[in-house]
């Protein structure tokens, strides 16, 4: 239905837009006006009036109806039932009417679920048959509206442009709408979580088991000792250390050779090694994550076991060393290429005053340049951080998924994001303190990353500031 | 200390920092050489497939066909006994375990197989033609020499009896490798050797599609506000930071979000490219715009002033001159980002890509995966068939970016141009 509907409003506009262009010289002969723009764009003027609206009115429409439909049935099914019904039970009853609507409904069915039924299916077509009619009003409302403008001799394209200004306007804003979305859903399933279990144990515990989360309905009433049980169940300083852990590793192997490569290349690489080099790292930075991931598994990890076996060393194949090299491998050409670029926007006086006193290039770079460029580097090895944190399928396919609290890079730990994506992967229930828990921790993870790329922003701008 | 020394010491300490560089490099070239031979080494036999060739009589009194214009009887016929029964015998047997064991060497399919090549030649109904049957996982890796035959039989997932049906089979002639066009035709299967990444590649067109539709346009508006319209005011300022901070948030977040958002709000159907589009589109919006920016931001003042001084509004300056001299660079923006949406995986995890799927998707609102959602769901089973597939799944993968990015560079360098 909605598909017709929108290919209707666009073949329609289109046929108003090309019908209107041409007639309009007719139209203000008869009107007695003259025209003050191009007859295009009291044609586009037309058609955006028929068509904006209309597609406006489509698009909430659609995404308020659910939630009226839903409502309704709710207080039908309310003001049947003699005693109280819980949200959750309504809930509950709404899925499996809606399931024995689409008519793959299983086990038992009442004579609530059989009402709800026939009322849901008259409430849809009710809903279509509104939304119909609504719909062409529009377009007729809005269509007479313009025609009537233009012959009231409106200015057709500063109509027109203001429209398109507003749009910009609109979708600059999307920016901020998405991070809006993402705060709201984190913020609202996270305090559902902290409202059961309290923000100090989530925080500093340092026992992570979702699994003992039995009891899926937070709505329901718990007892303080079954409370106490959840609080000692969710403590994420495991999964906050193995994160910070895992991270250390990439960094140690990415920072080394990321600010190495990217000096070369600045300071010493003919432009034959710079055009065919460069390049070539970066290919590390266009690999899909999950390509790591598996690399990790499925090479490196094993390869550390056996490695660590003719050592006499007992190695996880899950270690944190294999996951946090591979995420090194992977950070290394941000890290040179940023580098590089901070140190190519090192004034040349500022080397060109060393060499004149008689140092070397390699002490020129480490005692000029490299001090001159710090901030930009740390700026850039921030970046980095937030992005070894953040990274989910290497740690999910390469670290383990029992949370040990451990500082040996043999064993296996598991991260932040891994544990999100273990917990939502596959069937959840959205009520249960587990599914909360998942969210809970992308808020943290994603305050954490957020204060990260902030400072470093603000120290990279600074540090460009500094030389411009 | 003496003079000459001390300057050799310097000059020394000028090699070793040079070397140090080289090595550095040299060790991230190794880690590129190392990730593309590994992949390539694995997932180079993916492409062929293991078939057996079986001498079949097609029996009309086995199959039960009486009338071979009957369609409905030619298509419910006994396929299955009929190849069971006449492939056991290509080797003697004894009892039930090895009867068992020899049908096991043949992929399930087999009875689809027969039936298909059947309704293509009906004219074969009691004659014997030689069918090639594709070979179960384990054969098919025998054959490609993925399986050690030297350790001991129990820790091997193919038997001594097997092994000995094998080599009588090498023997005959009855083995043939062929181009495995399951591959890309079919789409997820408990069995390596049904598997395909065709559903895959449909579901990641499907969703890389919805997320072109919605991000471009987006952020090319936005784009184009922020440079050429927006005031200097605080609300301009909040959007610049939250684009930048946007355009580093970790991707899972997304999924959650898409998960908070799209899936419970707006009750999107699951697991479809539909939302793992919009999911995409949300987290690729900052990625082009940024871009974007920089290359609006790149065509010269002058440009502006000419088309304002012939008359024309600020809109007609922007949108006849300033956008199209800007588009190279946008586009290549664009490529650079859907490149970079195409290999993502956490997103799509938490909004149900990861589902179990056979059929083909045929639109954004089937259950579908992706290809780097293939990639994580094969690497995690057993079997040794899927290593190549994954292997081969990251090829194609690989091969799809390389595409991506080169045509964004080529945009670039052929469409740009040069302001001095």
């Amino acid at each position: 239905m909605n598909l017709v509907l929108l290919i209707f409003i666009l073949l329609f506009s289109l046929s108003l837009f090309f019908f209107s262009k041409s007639r309009i010289g007719y139209f203000s002969n008869s009107k007695q006006f003259k025209l003050k723009a191009l007859p295009k764009y009291y044609a586009y003027y037309l058609s955006l009036w028929c068509a904006l609206p209309a597609f406006l009115v489509l698009v909430s429409w659609n995404i308020l109806e659910p939630t009226i439909v839903k409502n309704l049935i709710f207080s039908k099914i309310q003001s049947n039932s003699l005693n109280e019904v819980s949200r959750d039970e309504l809930n509950l009853i709404f899925q499996k009417i809606k399931a024995y609507y689409a008519g793959n409904f299983t086990g038992q069915l009442s004579e609530v679920i059989k009402s709800g039924a026939d009322q849901y299916k008259r409430l849809l077509s009710v809903a279509v048959s509104s939304k119909v009619v609504i719909f062409f009003v529009t377009i007729v409302i809005f269509t007479s509206i313009a025609l009537k403008n233009i012959a009231n001799n409106v200015h057709a394209r500063e109509g027109v442009e203001k429209i398109i200004r507003i749009l910009l306007f609109i979708s600059s804003v999307a920016a901020i709408l998405t991070t809006a979305g993402i705060v709201f859903s984190l913020l609202f399933e996270s305090i559902k979580f902290f409202t059961t279990i309290n923000f100090f144990d989530f925080i500093f515990g340092t026992s992570w088991s979702p699994q003992k989360a039995f009891v899926s309905d937070t709505s329901a009433k718990l007892s303080a000792s079954e409370i106490k049980e959840l609080s000692e169940a969710f403590g994420a300083i495991p999964l906050f250390a193995g994160t910070a852990f895992i991270a250390l590793i990439a960094m140690c192997v990415a920072v080394p050779i990321g600010l190495f490569s990217g000096i070369y290349f600045a300071e010493y690489a003919s432009t034959n090694v710079r055009k065919f080099g460069k390049p070539l790292i970066e290919i590390l930075a266009g690999v899909p994550t999950v390509v790591y991931g598996f690399f990790a598994a499925l090479t490196v990890g094993p390869f550390f076991r056996v490695l660590g076996e003719s050592f006499g060393l007992e190695v996880s194949s899950e270690s944190a060393l294999a996951a946090g090299l591979v995420m090194g491998v992977m950070i290394i050409p941000f890290i040179s290429s940023l580098t590089d670029d901070v140190i190519n926007s090192v004034p040349q006086s500022l080397r060109d005053g060393s060499y004149a006193v008689g140092a070397t290039k390699s002490e020129t770079i480490k005692k000029v340049v490299f001090p001159a460029a710090l901030p930009g580097i740390v700026g850039s090895i921030l970046l980095a951080v937030s992005r070894a944190i953040g990274e989910t399928m290497i740690v999910v396919m390469a670290a383990g998924l029992a949370a040990n609290l451990t500082i040996n890079p043999l064993e296996s730990t598991t991260t932040v994001t891994t544990q999100i994506v273990m917990i939502l992967v596959g069937d959840q229930e959205f009520t249960s303190a587990k599914t909360q828990a998942a969210f809970a921790l992308g808020l943290t993870l994603f305050a954490a990353t957020l204060v990260l790329n902030f400072i470093a922003l603000r120290v990279v701008k600074k540090y460009r500031e500094q030389y411009e | 200390m003496n003079k000459e020394q001390r300057r050799k010491k310097r000059y020394q300490a000028e090699k070793r920092f040079q070397a140090y560089g080289i090595v550095a490099i040299s060790l991230a070239l190794f880690f590129v050489g190392l990730l593309v031979f590994k992949v390539f080494s694995d997932g180079t036999s993916a492409f062929s497939r293991t078939m057996i060739k079986v001498p079949i009589t097609f029996d009309a009194d086995k199959l039960g066909i009486t009338n071979i214009n009957d369609k409905d009887e030619v298509e419910n016929a006994d396929y299955f006994t009929l190849v069971y029964e006449q492939f056991i015998k290509s080797y003697p047997y004894s009892n039930d375990k090895e009867e068992k064991q020899i049908i096991k060497l043949l992929s399930p399919d087999y009875e689809f197989e027969a039936k298909n090549y059947f309704l293509k030649n009906k004219d074969k109904l009691g004659k014997t033609v030689s069918l090639l049957l594709t070979a179960s996982d384990d054969f098919d890796q025998l054959h490609k020499g993925n399986f050690p035959r030297n350790i001991p039989e129990e820790r091997r997932r193919l038997s001594n009896y097997q092994l000995g049906i094998y080599d009588q089979f090498l023997k005959e002639g009855k083995i043939e490798k062929i181009f495995n066009n399951y591959l890309f035709s079919k789409g997820d299967s408990r069995d390596p050797e049904l598997a395909g990444f065709g559903g895959a590649i449909l579901g990641s067109f499907f969703s890389i599609l919805v997320c072109l539709l919605i991000s471009f346009p987006i952020a090319l508006a936005a784009a184009v506000y922020l440079e050429e319209f927006a005031p200097k005011n605080k609300l301009t300022d909040l959007i610049e930071i939250n684009i930048n901070n946007l355009a580093a948030v970790p991707s899972i977040v997304f999924g959650l979000l898409g998960l908070g958002v799209l899936l419970n709000v707006f009750e999107l159907p699951r697991s479809t490219a539909l939302v793992g589009g919009i999911t995409l589109a949300l987290m690729t919006l900052p990625r082009i715009i940024i871009p974007a920016r920089a290359s609006l931001k790149a065509v010269p003042p002058s440009i502006r002033e000419g088309a304002l001084a012939v008359g024309a509004s600020r809109v007609q300056t922007v949108f006849h001159h300033v956008v199209p001299l800007a588009m190279p660079g946008t586009l290549s923006g664009t490529i650079i980002g859907l490149a970079q949406a195409l290999g993502e995986t956490a997103p799509l995890l938490l909004i149900g890509m990861v589902a179990f799927v056979v059929e083909i998707p045929g639109s954004p609102l089937d259950p579908s995966a992706s290809l780097p959602v293939q990639v994580y769901l094969w690497s995690e089973s057993a079997e040794r068939g899927f290593v190549e597939k994954t292997s081969a799944t990251i090829m194609m993968l690989l091969g799809f970016l390389i595409v991506m990015n080169s045509l964004a560079v080529y945009a670039r360098q052929k469409f740009e141009r040069k302001w001095n």
